[in-house]
């Protein structure tokens, strides 16, 4: 058996870096970076399942087939969020989301 | 599931065999992405299109109990991977100790839970019963921290103000989509980690007797992928749901 261990101390450097990557980003959210924000908020939140897919989850000693399946996930959920999002954000000014009709009755 | 760790007939190495498994393990978690992306990716266009609804509502969540329990998950996260490390250097005992540490850690999150679930109750934050957005800044009796409720209160009493047409005109309604994802979101969350804590509880049942051993310890491998996964979910869920606009 050719198995990685991975050593309680490299999972003791990975814990203490997610749990700073929380700090920083519950400072970061009451600073005003503007339209920043988000992007700050979302590169903190996917560096830190970055390490945990790679160290905990052991992606990063597992064979490349594993590998692959890891990455396709990513893929696919970039394109059900890209494509989506393309449609969304290039509609007309006039053709944004309104109040739904149901809740329109119920509030009249 | 082979739970002797004898080698099936239709593998050639006890390596390929568990390889296989967690292969498998990681086609149902991509399917899993994908169903929790399709939320996160309602949360996105609602939060493009209501910004000021989301941005009042997340600032009615508690932050103290929202990061207290990321921590708690990302702990828990650690020693599922210590069970995991245990069980792959021999050390039987420790395997158990983690094992139950992980399962403490996710019932001390779950708990947390119940405990914002109330508040929302309380606060009149539940869509669709009593819902009122208001309702926590104008009330005597909501006993959060006084300061951060009036910070709230002004920051509402501009957005409601239906006199500046630049206001959205149905906030209420808007933060009722908010709190429809935020339970809708946590709850499957905390759905999965029910699941999870049940899982556990028969690994700490069979570790108990024994069975994990460096030869064989798939199934805590296994259940670490899946609850590693959700600790993941909840990364995400955290500062997108609690930290929106915090910074007005």
């Amino acid at each position: 058996m050719s198995e990685h261990i991975v050593s309680p101390k490299v999972y003791a450097v990975i814990l203490t870096t997610l749990l700073v990557g929380t700090a920083v980003t519950v400072w970061a959210a009451y600073q005003n970076f503007g339209s920043l924000n988000i992007v700050i908020a979302l590169g903190i939140a996917t560096f830190k399942a970055t390490l945990v897919v790679l160290y905990f989850m052991h992606v990063r000693y597992s064979p490349k087939r594993t590998q692959l399946v890891v990455v396709c996930a990513v893929v696919w959920l970039g394109i059900m969020l890209a494509l989506t999002l393309t449609d969304y954000t290039t509609r007309p000014p006039n053709g944004r989301l309104s109040t739904p009709r149901a809740i329109q009755t119920f509030q009249a | 599931m082979h739970r002797t760790g004898e080698l099936y007939g239709q593998f050639q190495t006890l390596e390929q065999q568990k390889d296989s498994a967690a292969l498998g393990m990681w086609v149902f978690l991509v399917t899993e992405v994908l169903f929790f992306g399709g939320l996160f990716l309602t949360y996105t266009i609602n939060r493009h299109a209501f910004s000021t609804a989301f941005g009042v509502s997340s600032n009615t969540l508690d932050l103290w109990l929202g990061g207290f329990n990321t921590v708690v998950l990302i702990m828990s996260s650690m020693t599922m991977a210590m069970s995991v490390w245990a069980a792959q250097v021999g050390k039987k005992k420790q395997v158990t100790v983690f094992l139950i540490l992980t399962l403490l850690l996710g019932t001390t999150f779950l708990g947390v839970k119940v405990i914002e679930y109330t508040q929302k109750f309380q606060h009149h934050l539940v869509p669709a019963y009593h819902f009122d957005i208001t309702y926590h800044s104008n009330h005597p009796l909501a006993t959060d921290k006084p300061e951060e409720i009036a910070n709230e209160k002004e920051e509402l009493e501009k957005a409601v103000d239906r006199k500046n047409p630049a206001n959205d005109q149905d906030l209420n309604a808007h933060a009722q989509l908010y709190f429809s994802l935020y339970f809708g979101m946590t709850g499957l969350h905390a759905l999965h980690m029910i699941v999870g804590a049940g899982l556990l509880v028969w690994l700490i049942k069979e570790s108990l007797r024994g069975r994990f051993t460096p030869q064989y310890n798939t199934p805590v491998e296994i259940v670490g992928l899946y609850w590693h996964f959700v600790d993941i979910v909840w990364i995400y869920l955290f500062p997108l749901l609690y930290l929106i606009d915090r910074h007005r």
